[in-house]
């Protein structure tokens, strides 16, 4: 065990510290209301990833084959602390890079496919996430989107939600059901799509925070080629797990306000003769939380050495993903808090860290939901790690045409 | 010994609920959150006002209906329950309260049958930046009889008529009887978490003001707040409650795996963990309802137990609603944010939990110190 950079990877960090010292874009041009999903924030993450693919830094651990630098897992990890360091971590084409194109490749690997990648690794490329459904959020495979079978083509009808991005994305991943009368799990296949193709309408929808960060997507008629298939027909679940175990990965690994942003505004916050640090039950709460946030960031590493031998991320990624959610909500609370009666206030000239912690806890009932809610997660640390049985199935044997649904 | 509203203020409760179900759905909270009215809803408030419920607790004296703290109560949690979005609170709760404990009988009479009848709104302007109240951070000052100063935010600043103020004086912090429609008063809105609840930022520029009450402001404040804390207590319970019954109902509706969410044992047991605080907090608030309508010497700390309970039950009540719901939960459009915001808004308002219990055990240990038994 050690947690040291070799003096490979201390070289590496250096090199690309000074990298991104040289060439950061200025942060100073967003306002307090320039938040993630906003124009400005979205323009200034492309303009960022331009940089980083023109000097290869975009895609650093991914074959050179697929348009990577064809570097190491540990020296991505490097370069996205050293980039989250600097305030520079943007979300919106993870789900593009790191989970869905992946999947793509690995279950479709043509020419087509490969095409899909250069410009996703440059930024001119948003991808989105078609998967949950009414019906079936935390039931991934109880989908009802339909794909028919039309010569090369298959026609796909059904409506999504939930999907993150894609009023700006250009391609989508979607999972459809194609025969309703085999088991749930086994009548699914997935399709890659752009989000322009005749058919597709994406709805915005407001979220409790006010962002704009989901919407309902509803595919009328949709025509899709045969060769934009991902993975085998019935296979479909396959490619959910494949990308969901990544989103948990990448998700549990933490970003966000953090206890040092706490502890900057607990200093500045009177209490007493002092400061709201000075109070000891906050700094009994801070370090039962650090003890959390740490491990999060620990993980990272394990799941690294996990990588570098080749060994796909588990179950046990779930662990992460449900500290980091319920810490963020934990974490927004306190600060709050901590203000007193001051902390009623959210507006983002005149709040506290500009109404970051605020914005923080209104937004995060929606982490403890999406890429899987925390009894999801639990269940699978139950079943999938301990090896406890699963809850009686009613689900799983039957056509899914039978399968009861309250309607 | 009777451990529960009477049949009189049940009726009491039922007739609050069916006039509130028709008065204030939820669309009314929505409403004003998105900007309608001054952060509040005037024409429900108009209707409340003619219900009487302001005079609840106002003696005959003084233009009320002297009904008793305990029916005030009961209103508060049916107020709670439909996260009203009118000046009650700051108006009863908070400034009547202030009146009654600290106001010189000329004042009472000369505010008090005002608020009754709603021609004057009350409100108690306390803070001027982050962190808990404290003598040293109170900029506002008197001199002369004449207030200038700032205090953000006030909430339903908007709507008030009148305004206790907490500002320096010549012998330190004292609470202070403003008219807000007067020269030298400006008023702004300012955003906060729950915007249903409006709050205002006021200016105060050599406006004429009278004492409330002689002594420490900071102590006749704690005093006042107590008070208003079990009031709020009912609202969070009302509220809690009804977060719990939305998300029951909607873990009966929905399926996943082909089974209603609620047989999982994960959202039952998460349901009955809200159940068990909304009962910890309901039992809390019984006991400091009857400490404030007798006058008890136990109101301090059941106060304070009421107001610890009822924060941690709504918050939990509110975030795990949202829970349930899954991602309708998130939405702008479904109403759960509407009570994960005005939890919120209560749990601050009065100061923060933190605050209260400190202030709790503070005098749990100063009871023991004087030999109390229990
Ligand atoms: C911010 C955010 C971003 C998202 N982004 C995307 C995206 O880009 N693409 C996409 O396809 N989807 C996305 N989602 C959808 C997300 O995956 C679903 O919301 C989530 O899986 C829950 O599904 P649901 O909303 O249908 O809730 P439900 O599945 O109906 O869950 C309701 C409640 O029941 C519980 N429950 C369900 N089944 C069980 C069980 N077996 N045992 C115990 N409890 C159970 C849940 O935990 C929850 O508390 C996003 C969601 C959010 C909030």
């Amino acid at each position: 065990m050690n947690f040291d950079d070799s003096p490979e990877e201390a070289a590496y960090r250096l090199k690309v510290r000074a990298w991104i010292a040289a060439n950061k874009p200025d942060l100073s041009v967003l306002g307090p209301e320039d938040r993630v999903w906003t124009e400005p924030h979205k323009d200034l993450a492309t303009r960022w990833q331009v940089i980083k693919a023109a000097s290869g830094y975009a895609c650093i651990g991914w074959p050179t084959a697929w348009g990577g630098s064809g570097g190491t897992a540990i020296e991505e990890a490097i370069f996205n602390q050293e980039e989250q360091t600097a305030g520079l971590r943007f979300s919106y084409f993870v789900t593009g890079l790191h989970m869905l194109l992946p999947a793509v490749l690995k279950f479709n690997d043509d020419d087509a496919s490969r095409a899909l990648v250069p410009p996703a690794v440059r930024g001119d490329t948003i991808w989105c996430q078609l998967f949950s459904e009414p019906a079936g959020g935390s039931d991934s495979a109880g989908l009802r989107t339909r794909a028919v079978e039309d010569g090369d083509d298959w026609i796909v009808t059904g409506q999504k939600v939930w999907n993150s991005g894609a009023q700006i994305a250009d391609y989508g991943m979607v999972v459809t059901r194609t025969d309703p009368t085999v088991p749930k799990h086994k009548g699914l296949t997935a399709f890659w799509l752009r989000m322009d193709t005749p058919g597709v309408e994406v709805r915005p929808i407001k979220m409790m925070s006010g962002d704009a960060e989901l919407n309902e997507v509803f595919l009328s008629d949709v025509r899709i080629s045969d060769s934009q298939r991902v993975g085998a027909v019935g296979d479909g679940w396959a490619v959910i797990i494949f990308t969901l175990m990544n989103e948990r990965a990448a998700l549990g690994s933490g970003s966000g306000l953090s206890w040092r942003e706490l502890i900057a505004m607990a200093r500045n916050t009177p209490a007493g003769e002092g400061s709201a640090m000075d109070d000891p039950a906050f700094r009994e709460w801070l370090a039962d939380y650090y003890v959390d946030a740490e491990a999060i960031r620990l993980q990272t590493f394990r799941n690294l050495s996990a990588l570098s031998k080749g060994e796909a991320p588990g179950p046990e990624g779930s662990a992460g993903k449900l500290l980091w959610a319920n810490g963020a909500q934990d974490l927004s609370s306190r600060a709050v808090d901590l203000q007193d009666r001051f902390g009623l206030i959210d507006d983002p000239e005149l709040a506290v860290a500009n109404g970051a912690f605020h914005h923080r806890l209104l937004w995060a009932p929606g982490l403890r939901l999406g890429g899987g809610t925390d009894e999801i997660m639990k269940n699978i640390i139950a079943e999938r790690v301990l090896g406890l049985p699963g809850e009686p199935r009613v689900d799983k044997t039957v056509p899914f045409k039978d399968i009861p649904s309250g309607r | 010994m009777n451990f529960d509203f009477t049949d009189d203020q049940k009726s009491l409760k039922e007739e609050a609920r069916r006039f509130l179900t028709d008065a204030s759905p939820l669309s009314a909270a929505r409403g004003v959150l998105e900007g309608e009215g001054d952060g509040y809803d005037a024409r429900l408030w108009a209707r409340i006002v003619e219900q009487g419920w302001c005079g609840a607790a106002i003696p005959e004296t003084y233009g009320g209906y002297a009904m008793g703290y305990v029916e005030l109560c009961a209103l508060a949690e049916e107020l709670g329950r439909a996260i009203s979005p009118v000046p009650f609170a700051s108006s009863v709760y908070q400034f009547a309260e202030s009146l009654m404990l600290g106001g010189s009988e000329a004042q009472k009479q000369a505010l008090l049958p005002g608020v009754v009848t709603g021609e004057m709104v009350g409100t108690v302007a306390t803070t001027e930046g982050p962190g808990e109240i404290a003598a040293g951070r109170i900029n506002a000052r008197v001199a002369n009889g004449r207030l200038s100063g700032t205090k953000l935010p006030v909430v339903d600043g908007l709507a008030a008529t009148h305004a206790v103020v907490l500002a320096q004086g010549d012998d330190g912090p004292g609470l202070y009887i403003a008219d807000l429609v007067s020269d030298g008063v400006m008023r702004e809105a300012v955003a906060t978490i729950d915007p249903s609840r409006g709050a205002a930022r006021l200016t105060f520029d050599d406006v004429p003001v009278e004492p409330l009450g002689a002594g420490d402001g900071i102590a006749l404040l704690a005093r006042i707040e107590e008070r208003a804390a079990v009031m709020i207590a009912f609202e969070q319970i009302g509220g809690a409650d009804r977060c719990l019954e939305m998300a029951r109902d909607y873990a009966l509706e929905r399926y996943a795996f082909g089974r209603q969410i609620g047989s999982y044992q994960a959202i039952k047991h998460k349901l009955a963990d809200v159940f068990t605080r909304n009962a910890v907090a309901r039992s809390n608030a019984y006991y400091a309802a009857w400490a404030l309508s007798t006058d008890s010497g136990e109101l301090p700390v059941a106060a304070a137990a009421a107001r610890v309970a009822a924060s941690s039950a709504y918050w939990l009540a509110s975030k795990e609603a949202i829970q349930v719901f899954g991602g309708i939960g998130v939405t702008w459009e479904a109403d759960n944010h509407l009570f994960y915001r005005r939890a919120r808004h209560l749990q601050l308002v009065l100061g923060s939990p933190s605050t209260w219990k400190r202030r709790l055990v503070d005098r749990l240990e100063g009871r023991l110190a004087a030999g109390e038994l229990a």
